[in-house]
């Protein structure tokens, strides 16, 4: 635009963009906004998208070798959904990055690269069918917790699938609730199994929803997406949500809290607990987890393995 | 012929079973080798569709499973389980094995041979389901109407894979071929109903094994006429018949996966 009377400035257009997000208006992909909500809602979105891709593969570990036929229909429908979940969120990433020029085949190579991370909870190995079970209440209970509080982020494409995704969710919660007591009315192998995977398990559920300052690991994005009002709670106070909802259920299934000094502060209205161990945070970061190379190596594998598919499919359309 | 269970002659009973065997092995295998695909498909969007098949087909072989529990069979997942390789019923195609390698580790499956199998298997079950609607015996004629409704979107799926890779690149055509070289060598017993085929055939459950795969290749020709090629003859037998239970290493491995979690305790709840 050449007439400069009419061109708004970018400090204009920024106040405006604020004021919308102050009144609660949806912003839309096609409507401006600052390089700095843009570039925060590519990381948050595709890396919970990639999270659910990756998500599937733990669990999918368990769906062949699932103990019934109805648990096999349920475990399978359950992966499915969070393959459709990682689809519908990589959709919206992509519109985001339309202005650069990058496509999902490029957030493909980021994950590859370890550029884009994927949530730490899907870098642990899973050893028994408790951890199924375990990975549908705890895990998507956690991811509920988290998502929850974003339905209304003022991203409306963001919002619109999280609505979608946290319907299922409960669902999934429900599955995972349901696996996990069967065993906790079964056998005592039954029981210890899953008291094992929730003792596995506790550290990774904590490091979950993030560290409650940045001093903890230097980084954190809690503040900028709080501003921008994607999410509304901090790390600190989604992990407080988490323990109030799971630790009584935790409990009445006659299992035991991993950490034995935890507990309700009265007075201060908080869940005293020993602070989870961040290295863990770090390792996968660099994807260093237990499973983190192995499970990319298999999205890799898989991904050049069918390389001649998607070639063959462009060709068709060309 | 009434449907009441203690009104079945024993014949006709046992020719029942065997067939609800061999349409449930058939599809609980299947699935099985699916559900082995999951996370693994050539993109998202095929991930989302194919698992929602595997999901369709576990359901039909639950409900065959079914069928037999209530002919006094047994617990279904007791039957879909625990039962051992040289008593399982399935065709050989429907157990092999995605491609090289271990689901667990890092499995290269060839997506041709996916589109192929699935192709040509939900075509035969096409062909079997459309004849069991008016099966002799009613409960089974009204599963195929249910699962009819399912195998109409599955049939449609596989089909639009199968023509849109036949006609692209070289490569997906080669790779294609390969598969259905790889395909039609299991084919033998897909229609085959083993040593229980007179019994079968003539208590008016299902039609004929000769009739049914010429319902297929009448089925086929359209499609392979629309790629310029010819529909491949199916085999008049296989070197291994597993409607007569017998079956490769692949089910042996297949079998010991899928019930490791129910063999820890078969008689728990789960």
């Amino acid at each position: 635009m050449t007439n400069l009377a009419l061109a708004a400035t970018e400090e204009e257009k920024m106040e405006r963009f604020m004021e919308k997000i102050e009144k609660g208006i949806k912003i839309e992909a096609d409507d401006w906004m600052p390089e700095e909500y843009r570039t925060t809602l590519i990381k948050l979105i595709s890396m919970h998208g990639m999270s659910e891709i990756m998500g599937a593969l733990p669990e999918k570990e368990w769906v062949p070798k699932a103990p019934s036929l109805h648990r096999k229909l349920g475990i399978m429908a359950k992966v499915q959904d969070e393959m459709g979940h990682g689809q519908l969120l990589l959709r919206v990433a992509e519109d985001l990055l339309k202005p650069y020029g990058k496509t999902r085949g490029d957030l493909m190579q980021d994950l590859f690269t370890g550029k884009l991370k994927f949530h730490n909870v899907f870098h642990a190995e899973t050893r028994t069918w408790g951890d199924a079970g375990l990975i549908g209440w705890l895990v998507d209970g956690a991811a509920i917790i988290t998502q929850t509080d974003m339905l209304n982020a003022s991203y409306g494409p963001y919002a619109r699938a999280l609505h979608r995704i946290c319907a299922e969710e409960v669902f999934h919660a429900q599955h995972g609730e349901a696996i996990i007591m069967a065993l906790a009315e079964g056998t005592d192998e039954q029981r210890a199994m899953i008291q094992d995977a929730l003792n596995r398990w506790w550290n990774s559920l904590l490091v979950f929803f993030g560290p409650a300052a940045k001093e903890t690991l230097g980084t954190s994005k809690q503040d900028v997406t709080i501003k921008y009002k994607i999410r509304t709670k901090t790390n600190e106070q989604l992990r407080q949500d988490f323990f109030t909802k799971y630790v009584p259920r935790i409990l009445s299934l006659g299992l035991e809290l991993p950490d034995k000094t935890m507990h309700y502060n009265e007075e201060k209205e908080v869940w005293v607990y020993q602070e989870p161990d961040w290295s863990e945070l770090k390792a996968v970061a660099r994807n260093e987890g237990a499973r983190s190379q192995a499970r990319l190596n298999l999205r890799r594998t898989s991904y050049q393995t069918n390389a001649w598919v998607r070639d063959a499919l462009a060709a068709t359309i060309s | 012929m009434s449907n009441a269970e203690n009104v079945l002659s024993p014949e006709y009973k046992e020719a029942l079973k065997t067939l609800l065997f061999q349409l449930a092995d058939d599809d609980f295998l299947l699935s099985f080798r699916g559900s082995e695909w999951l996370g693994l498909a050539p993109h998202i969007e095929e991930d989302v569709a194919s698992s929602s098949i595997s999901q369709d087909t576990m359901g039909h072989a639950a409900m065959y499973y079914k069928l037999l529990e209530d002919l006094g069979e047994g617990n279904a997942d007791a039957l879909a389980h625990a039962r051992p390789a040289e008593e399982r019923k399935n065709s050989v195609l429907a157990e092999r094995v995605n491609g090289e390698g271990y689901y667990l580790e890092t499995p290269e499956y060839d997506w041709a041979y996916a589109v192929v199998r699935n192709f040509f298997y939900a075509q035969a079950k096409k062909v079997k389901i459309d004849s069991l609607r008016t099966s002799s015996y009613q409960p089974l004629a009204e599963t195929a109407v249910k699962v009819s409704m399912e195998l109409y979107y599955h049939l449609m799926h596989w089909k639009l894979w199968f023509t849109q890779l036949l006609s692209s690149t070289d490569e997906a055509k080669r790779r294609m071929n390969n598969a259905i070289e790889l395909v039609m060598k299991d084919f033998g017993d897909i229609f085959s109903y083993g040593n229980a085929k007179d019994a079968i055939e003539k208590e008016g459950l299902i039609a004929k094994e000769e009739e049914l795969k010429a319902n297929w290749t009448e089925r086929m020709k359209p499609v392979f006429e629309s790629l310029g090629m010819e529909v491949p003859a199916i085999p008049a037998a296989s070197e291994k018949n597993g409607r007569n239970g017998e079956h490769t290493e692949d089910l042996t491995e297949a079998l010991t996966t899928l019930s490791e979690v129910y063999r820890l305790d078969p008689a728990a709840a789960w």
